[in-house]
């Protein structure tokens, strides 16, 4: 196992380091210029370089990305271009929204999934197993804005029980405004994401369900939740945890969209804005931070998977 | 396993209903009550000379900030923090009286070196104020004493006063301006939540008449329906500009919501290259704008709301004229037109369109009207970073769509390097003549005539002036109409 993590620690700082080139070269490629987003019809070519000038987007893109890099080290993430702020703060100041939204939507789409998941299994050849499964492929189909406009309409707009959006500005210091703010959102994300996750969580009951071991483990005299717990479980964890890390990250990224329908000032919020103004800086930290979440979130869906299923060791002795 | 299914629809109606709340409907007193506006224009900082953009001016000017002058609601220019001003006979030395009794938030007393290092922070060289340009004519700045400043200017310029509503008057020693605020204004900065919210609290030491509110929220989106949907929850009290003509069905015949058209500045162009042919002809520009049906268009993207214009100028500058009568809608004129100018079989060329709202809608338009007359429109749809870079930077066009949103702007068709390339030496004369007039009937005179020539000559097609839409709860009033210049004064609104 100790092998295993340095191998996988080594792997996660290695994709890190080529994720930060990648980042700022793809950025770079992209057409428009920032210094666009600074000036208004009217300026002058004196102008126009006298703004590339102060950002510092007419040097070479090399001395741009050491210096930017140089920077990230010290976990300085520059200023934004657009706005003069400290890129660093600006995000620490959207994870309150983005965590507790992405955190609380996966944990409500497992809770959903994973009892819908085993009954779709479990009932695959009576008559509510299929409905459900076919009402988790529907799911699948569901654009998440569509379906947070649904909710808003009915909701908000409706049954006014739930705001329609935003966020309170005095933020967790009024934790009900910004519960209250967040159920609506989260329902969202939980949903859709509920829809993938049952698939495999069907899938993987159903290789569980149909496994020599378990047959073996009734035929002992087991019942059938006894064996479940003892062996089914476990295999058919390993597969789901996988998913279940990619889900998270997924969500973790997908929540660019809730956040516009919501109005959150999360993250994702914070880099539409940025990409539609050429805000390198900007673009550069969140998604370097989304980078790492994502890269740390498989790092510890790997760990847990072969604690869930030693097997999965043996393969790198 | 009955008891397996009962237990999952239990926690799930469990998990969909333990989220109450509820509308936030309680009655306020007026003095008391918090403002709460929707916009979409978050400010990308807080200074107006650092690229903050058209919400800092929205949520600030006239707010936190205040000029020498004020552009009213209604488009005049009234003394503000000046109470009197002079002109020398040869238009070039101003002076200006300040008022008394002004302190900034901090508790700092106005002075007139205030007034010059406000004035230099526009002018710098590394402002990237919209009106840099036009206080270029700014020579020297003299402050004889507190409450005196005088500013000779290297040529006269009867803009210069309004211009100067535009400067606002900050306590340079404040710091950081971007991210801090000290103004004059009726209210103080609140707290600025990045992505959120801006906060503007009643300021109860202000030297003129205090606010009619404790203070107001901006509350910022970036999606119009969301920005609605607010407004539908009691979340927001106004929308200070709606952006979206779908978005109005749900508040019109609706008693609790009001819809107010103002006077907009913001003129949607089908700029043509005027440098390049067949464009170069005044004939076949003529032609283009007879063969478009601006009225059928405007209609069909805003219904009833907005208008029709036919120049650069609109109603609210103070040389208006209704000039939709030159170059009207007419087919068999713009067939006539084009065979003048040398096109008998039409041609080709490539409209480079915004790829936002309406410019899509507006291209696929004009392109089905010109083909009646024989035109084919290629539609290229771009960025609008892209159109900043092809089409502003490197003129690299042949025709374009593009709002443009200030009053008082028929002057850019006087300045023939402009993106459109319009040159016309009687133009740029009368532009110039108009900004050195001694009175502003001789300058409005002037532009009254340059601004003829430019629509007689077709310089673009002007196809719409867009509506200037406030929506507000019924219970709100005291708001302004027109949001002249992004503008929107808050210490007269009040809730019932």
């Amino acid at each position: 196992m100790t092998a295993y993590l340095v191998r996988r620690t080594a792997l996660l700082l290695a994709s890190l380091a080529l994720a930060s080139v990648a980042l700022f070269a793809l950025l770079r490629l992209l057409p428009g210029d920032p210094v666009n987003a600074l000036l208004s019809v009217g300026a002058t070519d004196a102008q126009i370089e006298a703004a590339r000038r102060s950002l510092g987007t007419d040097r070479p893109a090399g001395a741009q990305f050491l210096s930017w890099l140089g920077d990230v080290v010290t976990l300085d993430l520059g200023s934004s271009l657009i706005s003069r702020l400290p890129v660093g703060p600006e995000i620490a100041a959207r994870l309150p929204v983005t965590v507790p939204l992405t955190l609380a939507g996966f944990v409500l789409a497992v809770l959903i999934a994973v009892p819908v998941g085993f009954l779709a299994a479990y009932r695959a050849e009576k008559w509510d197993g299929p409905i459900l499964n076919g009402v988790a492929q529907l799911g699948l189909a569901v654009p998440a804005f569509w379906l947070g406009l649904l909710l808003v309409t009915v909701f908000a707009l409706n049954l006014r029980a739930l705001p329609a959006g935003g966020f309170p500005p005095a933020g967790w210091s009024d934790p009900g405004a910004a519960v209250t703010a967040l159920v609506l959102p989260v329902i969202t994300i939980a949903l859709v994401m509920s829809a993938s996750l049952i698939r495999y969580v069907r899938a993987a009951t159903l290789d569980v369900l149909g496994s020599d071991f378990l047959r073996t483990a009734r035929a002992l005299g087991s019942s059938l939740p006894a064996a479940m717990w003892r062996h089914g479980l476990r295999n058919a964890a390993a597969p789901v945890i996988a998913v279940l890390a990619i889900e998270l990250a997924t969500t973790f990224l997908g929540a660019v969209v809730i956040e516009s329908v919501f109005a959150l000032p999360g993250l994702g919020s914070m880099l539409t804005r940025a990409i539609a103004q050429r805000d390198y800086p900007v673009i550069q930290g969140v998604m370097l931070v989304s980078t790492f979440a994502v890269l740390a979130v498989g790092f510890l869906g790997d760990i847990a998977q072969r604690v869930a299923d030693p097997r999965l060791l043996r393969g790198h002795r | 396993m009955k008891r397996a299914w009962t237990a999952v629809a239990a926690a799930s109606a469990l998990l969909l209903s333990a989220c109450g709340g509820g509308g936030d409907d309680t009655p306020v007193d007026s003095a008391g009550a918090t403002i709460n506006i929707g916009s979409v224009y978050e400010p990308q900082n807080l200074d107006n000379t650092a690229g903050g953009g058209q919400g800092v001016t929205e949520a600030l000017n006239g707010n936190v900030y205040e000029g020498l002058f004020k552009l009213t609601d209604a488009g005049t220019v009234e003394p503000l923090l000046a109470t009197a001003h002079t002109a020398s006979e040869d238009g070039l030395t101003y002076t200006f009286t300040l008022a008394d009794g002004v302190t900034f938030h901090s508790g700092k007393a106005l002075t007139s070196a205030d007034v010059k290092a406000s004035i230099e922070r526009v002018t710098a060289e590394t402002s990237k104020s919209a009106r840099k340009s036009s206080l270029a004519v700014v020579k020297e700045i003299a402050t004889p004493d507190d409450r005196t400043v005088t500013v000779t200017l290297s040529a006269p310029s009867i803009s210069f006063v309004y211009n100067l509503s535009y400067v606002w008057i900050v306590n340079t020693a404040a710091g950081d301006l971007t991210t801090t605020a000290d103004g004059t204004g009726p209210y103080k900065l609140g707290e600025w939540k990045r992505g959120a919210t801006l906060s503007l609290t009643r300021n109860d030491a202000y030297w003129g008449t205090k606010a009619k509110n404790a203070g107001a929220v901006f509350h910022y989106f970036t999606d119009a329906t969301a920005l609605n949907n607010a407004l539908l929850t009691n979340a927001i009290d106004v929308v200070t500009s709606e952006q979206s003509p779908d978005a109005l069905a749900q508040f019109e015949n609706n008693p609790a919501y009001k819809i107010n058209e103002g006077t907009s500045t913001t003129k949607l162009l089908l700029a043509f290259n005027d440098r390049v042919a067949p464009f170069d002809k005044v004939q076949v520009r003529k032609a283009v704008s007879a063969a478009i049906d601006n009225a059928k268009l405007l209609n069909s993207i805003w219904g009833e709301y907005g208008a029709l214009i036919g120049s650069m100028v609109p109603p609210g500058d103070p040389w208006y004229e209704d000039l939709t009568a030159v170059n009207a809608y007419d087919v068999e004129a713009a067939k006539r037109l084009l065979a003048e100018g040398g096109q008998p079989n039409g041609f080709t060329f490539t409209l480079d369109t915004p790829n936002y709202d309406p410019h899509p809608t507006a291209a696929t338009f004009i392109k089905s009207e010109l083909a009646k007359i024989g035109v084919t429109v290629e539609i290229n749809t771009i960025t609008s970073d892209e159109w900043y870079t092809k089409v502003y930077q490197e003129r690299d066009f042949q025709a374009t769509m593009q709002e443009h949103v200030n009053d008082r702007d028929v002057v850019w068709y006087g300045n023939p390097d402009f993106y459109w390339g319009y040159s016309n030496a009687t133009v740029t004369d009368l532009v110039k003549q108009a900004e050195a007039a001694k009175t502003e009937a001789a300058q409005s005179d002037l532009l009254k005539q340059a601004n003829k020539i430019i629509a007689e000559e077709a310089a673009s097609d002007w196809l719409y002036l867009y509506p200037q839409i406030v929506v507000a709860s019924s219970a709100l009033s005291g708001y302004p109409l027109n949001g002249r210049n992004s503008q929107f004064f808050v210490y007269d609104i009040v809730k019932s």
